[in-house]
């Protein structure tokens, strides 16, 4: 593997890594995006009005 | 203007990120991508690629993410609906049709697909794919299995065991569906996303332990298989000369495009599950970074790497069917441990492939439901009842799978082309992108850089636009020729005819009635 792949491979790869756990952690930090979005009471199937 | 209030909605914030990752994470994750790149320069292919992410990829994916949102806590979760909304035009939702079109007859033989896979795994689990060294028993395994073999082959002998697969497959995602967007999809992502990522890991470290097995041919070694992936192949040329390869350019911006299924009709009903000030911008990206991350740092790591270890660099090129179905079985079957690595990288590709084909059906049950008033039951039959009738085509016709060939071009690759460029000119136009903008910003958990206005007004359909003149002088007569060639591929456009008509039809009679309601 050459020298050029290598720092491909690696920008690539951890680029990649990198910004899925950058986004995941904020996802998970944001106090107000840990929570459930809806309360149970909406989760229904339109049917179900009929 | 609003229709009746949408009830349904995500019950969390990872289950609609990881539902859209879902969406977007495939087989074209782990067999196309990685095809593509050891195929075009290896290493450069990565410049274009990243680059198309940024100018078409992520402006797209947020356009979509915001109008979807806009339409939904107005009222409308299907495309027809949510055209109507930002585009005061009378023609406006009949454009949607491609929202709905073509997720649902992607569907159509993405679940013939997602059959295969389950049936490799299968296979793999009961050692059916044992058949050792010779590389012709598993083109014709996969010949028979698929039944490219010829016209009607899978009902030749009585129904093959690969109908039981596509039964499966069906019922799974029918009864996904019918539980809805949150005890339905939701909940099935939220632990099929993280199962897929488990097993990807898995593969890979089985990938990267296996030094060199042959011990008569060392050369083939973990670091010459990575480096067969991603080294930038300059060899008799500079890297700029290489660089300005213009096929790989377009190949590029192509992958990335399909790969995060942005202008497939799906993110946009997805999105309007949401509410008013929750965040879709640090959403959004996040699903894209899955997506890249199941993409790149996985699919990049996994596939050519292990074909290059056991089959040198004339055996780790080939199309995404041939890459998987048939290299790959033989790859795993030669590899320590290999039929459980095989059914962990199938089931992987099911996996893959199950949340994928749910998303393209939600979009038209949101219609079905918004639209034409259609209790959840009478729209999951419905849909049922047209899906399955494309399923039959797929499948009877599959020799040489001339059927399957005939809907991906057209529905998969041209409509998908004409409807991303839509949703490009609605929100940048219709919408306005300034207003997209704030759409986007409401709610916002990370800052969008202001370049995103610019960017999805102008370079983002100019560079669309290029991509798919581009394709139009490589493949476009080639494939047209091939649709007409066959009886299959006839029957196929017929049908997507048809299906035009009949959603066009269902269209009007929707519209009339947002019309008469809106009129009382």
């Amino acid at each position: 593997m050459s020298l050029g792949g290598w720092i491909i491979m690696i920008l690539s790869v951890g680029g990649t890594t990198g910004a899925l756990l950058w986004c995941i952690l904020r996802v998970l930090k944001t106090p107000k995006s840990t929570k459930k979005l809806h309360g149970q009471i909406e989760l229904h199937t339109p049917d179900q009005d009929r | 203007m609003s229709a009746a209030p949408a009830k349904e909605q995500w019950s969390s914030r990872l289950g609609v990120i990881l539902a859209v990752t879902g969406s977007a994470v495939g087989l074209g994750n782990f067999l196309r991508f990685p095809g593509l790149a050891a195929q075009y320069e290896g290493g450069i292919f990565m410049i274009p690629y990243f680059i198309s992410l940024l100018v078409i990829g992520l402006p797209l994916a947020w356009a979509e993410w915001s109008m979807g949102r806009y339409g939904g806590v107005r009222g409308f979760n299907s495309t027809p609906g949510i055209f109507r909304l930002i585009w005061k035009n009378r023609i406006a939702p009949y454009v949607g049709v491609l929202g709905l079109i073509v997720p649902v007859m992607i569907y159509m033989y993405y679940v013939f697909i997602e059959a295969w896979c389950l049936g490799y795994a299968w296979h793999f689990l009961v050692g059916g794919l044992d058949l050792g060294k010779d590389a012709t028993a598993y083109g014709t395994f996969f010949a028979n299995f698929t039944g490219m073999a010829g016209d009607g082959s899978l009902f030749q002998f009585g129904p093959s065991s690969t109908l039981v697969f596509v039964v499966i497959c069906i019922a799974l995602n029918f009864s996904i569906i019918y539980r809805g967007v949150s005890r339905g999809i939701e909940l099935f992502c939220l632990w099929a996303m993280p199962l897929l990522v488990l097993l990807g890991i898995l593969v890979l470290i089985r990938v990267l332990t296996l030094g060199a097995p042959d011990p008569s041919r060392p050369e083939l070694n973990v670091l010459n298989g990575l480096g067969f992936m991603w080294n930038p192949q300059t060899e008799g040329t500079s890297f700029w000369v290489s660089l300005l390869n213009a096929d790989m350019w377009l190949k590029a911006a192509g992958q990335i495009f399909f790969s995060l299924s942005v202008g497939f009709g799906v993110i946009i009903t997805y999105s309007s599950y949401l509410k008013k000030k929750d965040d879709i911008a640090l959403s959004s990206t996040t699903a894209v970074a899955g997506n890249e991350f199941c993409e790149v740092s996985l699919g990049g790591m996994i596939t050519i790497p292990a074909a290059f270890i056991f089959l040198g660099a004339a055996g780790a090129v080939g199309g995404t069917f041939s890459l998987g179905f048939k290299t790959l079985p033989m790859v795993f079957e030669a590899m320590p441990g290999g039929r459980l690595i095989g059914f962990l990288f199938f089931f992987l590709l099911f996996l893959a492939a199950v949340t994928s084909s749910l998303s393209m059906l939600q979009p038209a049950i949101a219609f079905l439901e918004e639209g034409l008033a259609m209790a959840r039951k009478t729209s999951v039959i419905f849909l049922g009842f047209i899906t399955l009738m494309g399923n039959g085509l797929v499948i009877y016709f599959s020799g040489e799978a001339v059927a399957l060939a005939a809907l991906d071009f057209w529905v998969g690759t041209f409509c998908i082309f004409i409807l991303a460029t839509v949703q490009a000119l609605l929100f940048s136009w219709a919408l306005g992108a300034e207003k997209g903008l704030q759409e986007l910003q409401t709610g916002a958990e990370m800052s969008i850089p202001r370049l995103f206005v610019p960017m999805i007004k102008y370079v983002s359909p100019v560079y669309l636009l290029a991509i798919f003149i581009g394709w139009l002088f490589t493949d476009f007569r080639k494939e047209v020729a091939h649709s007409f060639s066959s009886t299959g591929g006839i029957v196929a456009m017929a049908f997507i005819v048809i299906c035009f008509g009949l959603f066009l039809f269902l269209i009007h009679q929707a519209v009339g009635r947002w019309n008469r309601k809106e009129a009382r």
